[in-house]
């Protein structure tokens, strides 16, 4: 067998995992990783800082499915990825990571561009890796592809010593892995699943409370057997949007703090609340004493240690999420639509999402997102920034399929969103891709309109511009009697800048010319930017104070 | 409400501050953590004395599971362990008293294992109620230094049911 470098196995290594995209950023300690790249089918999309490359890569699982891989150099390259590991460990998102290091015999001497990356990324990462020897290698990365995408996903890290992509040795992919302490469990238990089914059937005010989880598993189809044949109403949390279509009478959409009035309330209220594949999170529960008090709970989850964590739970189920529901199903006894299911469609029509619409030519946010529903036809994918317009895209957008609504959930990245929607259009190239973002969170991370250029990367960028921080002006608003602390954030010309990229741009601040500018955005071949001026001190409701419980719920304007 | 967890892990670099992160992240109290070398060179086994409720104990054990290079973890039931810990003291002593601090190593089975013109060091094992005991007589002599190992326990054999 003929021998190669380090760099080489790695290519191979990538080939045998299947994969074909990669995101990074050269430099000196990966540099012969970037050799191989050069003479290899895969592709590589050049970001334009490490913190662009690795939330690509997000955005790419996300939107795929797959595993997404990003390269970074030593140093610097390293902690820059830092913020985008946090991301997708809070959101489970498979990545690997590979890092270059020093060499071996440098390592700990404090050489040029040393940080100690495994150190760094130790808790914010699913399990990381240091090679220090090329015998190690293959074995190391597909050790890092299996544990990235079984169980519950997340990223994984492999920091490579210099001298490990230099050295040469005869490349040998294992067949399996050999990780003795790491048995994710799949198959839920029999009897609890037993358990739940009577549980389900004697209910009579059941509620289905999904997250991610049931994204991730894949569990869409299950998810809304479920609902239909047992008439149990659905809400979702963020991580949770479009397993089940919005649009259908029993869908509650989005709970939580910014969830809609029937989706909190039906929590209130619910006798029986099951949990698939979400977290109790402190934005989706409020005040925890007071969530859903007057019910008992089911939790399914792939990672026992989620149950239990901030509730009590009276039947936990530990596994894959679709495997278990697919079970429950013959267990569960088909329902007419009774008392509590005509409740809860009375609650929603009692209670809709609203905004004022005053009739003149300011261009409301949530209005924006009706009419992008109804341009993309409900079909787009949609990826946000965090803040305000997140929370809009949320609400006022009908999410049909899984995998539809890509955001920074759990750690609430402002910059996520730009790099993000490049991974996803990646990901999914025959997709409509549209980034929602705020004026304040695409300034973090501009630089990766770089990257949607270089590649015609057709991203379409919706920018929702108050010249404010409107999340949190919103809680100075409300809660710090208008003391706008450092939260007034003048706008750069939005246009200019797309144009010195060689993106096509248009601001506009009129209702009546919303149709046409979504329309030239839209149908644009190629990336663009579309700035809207919103009003400067529009909030978001309802809204659950922070530390309330759910039915507390500031309703906002009549 | 003190718990003996016995975890085995994979030898592999970096075990120890994995585990010694998640308990600081996750704001769990660790008592006391032990390391050492078992039958199987490529396994280690911690002693970990944690402190906290039952709910908290259980959220220990399983994010200690998450943990790739956690084999395998045990909560030893206390009625049914040998435990034992070590103390090092070095206490300070005249001519006068040596005898006598002699006599009370000798009730605690403890060695004498280095002897100064001013202080003795002794060496003693046994449960950590005894080596507090030992250490509190010592105290009137008054103690230069001491350094514990912290818990380290096995489950015993078989056992009898009656």
């Amino acid at each position: 067998m003929p021998k190669m470098n380090g760099g080489q196995i790695i290519i191979e290594s990538l080939k045998k995992e299947n994969v074909d995209v990669v995101f990074g950023y050269p430099g000196g300690a990966v540099i012969n990783l970037y050799d191989a790249l050069y003479s290899s089918d895969i592709k590589h999309y050049l970001g334009r800082h490490e913190q662009g490359v690795v939330h690509a890569a997000d955005g790419y699982a996300r939107s795929s499915g797959k595993v997404g891989v990003c390269i970074a150099t030593s140093g610097p390259g390293g902690t820059n990825l830092v913020t985008g590991l946090a991301n997708a460990h809070m959101d489970s998102v498979p990545i690997v990571a590979f890092t270059g290091q020093v060499p071996s015999s440098l390592i700990g001497k404090d050489a040029f561009q040393e940080a100690d990356i495994t150190g760094i990324s130790l808790p914010i990462t699913k399990h990381n890796f240091l090679v220090t020897d090329v015998k190690e290698l293959a074995k190391t990365i597909k050790e890092a592809f299996f544990i990235a995408r079984t169980g519950r996903p997340g990223p994984v890290l492999i920091d490579l010593a210099k001298d490990v992509t230099q050295a040469e040795m005869e490349f040998e992919y294992p067949d399996k892995v050999d990780l003795p302490g790491y048995n994710p469990t799949f198959e839920g238990h029999k009897l609890q699943i037993n358990k739940a089914a009577k549980k389900i059937n004697e209910a009579k005010k059941p509620l289905l409370y999904v997250g991610g989880g049931a994204v991730i598993s894949g569990a869409d189809k299950e998810v809304r057997e479920l609902v239909d044949k047992a008439k149990i109403p659905i809400t979702t949390t963020l991580m949770g949007l479009g397993i089940y279509p919005e649009n259908k009478e029993l869908a509650l959409e989005m709970l939580g703090m910014h969830g809609t009035q029937y989706a909190n309330l039906a929590t209130t209220e619910a006798d029986l609340l099951i949990a698939v594949g979400a977290r109790f999170d402190d934005r989706v529960t409020g005040k925890l004493d007071e969530f859903a008090s007057g019910a008992d709970i089911i939790q399914i989850d792939i990672d026992p240690a989620e149950i239990g964590k901030n509730v009590s739970v009276d039947i936990p189920i530990v596994g894959d999420v679709k495997r278990v529901i697919k079970e429950l199903l013959p267990y569960i006894e088909e329902k007419e639509m009774g008392e509590w299911q005509k409740y809860v469609i009375d609650l929603k029509k009692r209670y809709p999402l609203k905004y004022e619409d005053d009739g003149s030519e300011t261009i409301k946010p949530q209005y924006i997102m009706e009419e992008i529903d109804k341009y993309t036809k409900g079909d787009a994918t949609i990826v946000t920034e965090v803040g305000q317009h997140q929370m809009w895209a949320a609400q006022y957008h009908k999410y049909q399929k899984p995998r539809q609504f890509i955001t920074s959930g759990g750690l609430g990245t402002m910059g996520y969103g730009l790099p993000a929607a490049v991974g996803a259009q990646v990901g999914q190239p025959d997709e409509k891709v549209v980034l929602i973002a705020g004026d304040g969170s695409i300034q973090m991370n501009i630089q990766e309109l770089g990257t949607a250029a270089a590649y015609n990367i057709p991203i379409k960028v919706i920018i929702f511009n108050n010249n404010y921080l409107g999340m949190v002006r919103q809680w100075q608003e409300f809660f710090f009697e208008k003391r706008y602390a450092s939260t007034k954030i003048p706008a750069p010309d939005f246009v200019k800048m797309a144009d010195s990229y060689g993106i096509w741009g248009r601001s506009i601040d009129k209702k009546s010319d919303l149709d046409k500018a979504l329309k030239e955005a839209m149908e644009h071949d190629g990336p663009a930017v579309l700035d809207i001026h919103i009003p400067q001190e529009e909030n978001v409701y309802p809204m659950v104070p922070a530390g309330a419980g759910l039915k507390d719920m500031i309703e906002g304007e009549k | 409400m003190t718990h003996i967890l016995s975890v085995s892990v994979l030898n592999k670099p970096g075990v120890l501050t994995r585990i010694a992160g998640l308990f600081s992240r996750r704001n769990f109290n660790i008592e006391s953590l032990n390391v050492g070398r078992t039958e199987n060179p490529e396994i280690s086994r911690m002693t970990i004395v944690v402190n906290g409720d039952e709910k908290t104990l259980e959220q220990v054990q399983k994010q200690l599971h998450k943990l790739i290079n956690v084999l395998k973890i045990k909560e030893l039931d206390q009625t049914q362990i040998v435990e034992r810990d070590l103390i090092l003291i070095r206490v300070k002593c005249t001519r006068q008293q040596r005898s006598e601090i002699i006599q009370i190593a000798d009730t605690f089975r403890a060695q004498i294992v280095d002897v100064a013109p001013d202080s003795l060091m002794i060496e003693a094992t046994g449960t950590e109620d005894k080596l507090e005991a030992l250490t509190e007589l010592l105290r009137d002599f008054g103690i230069a230094e001491f350094v514990r190992t912290g818990i380290v326990a096995l489950s015993r054999g078989q056992v009898i049911e009656r």
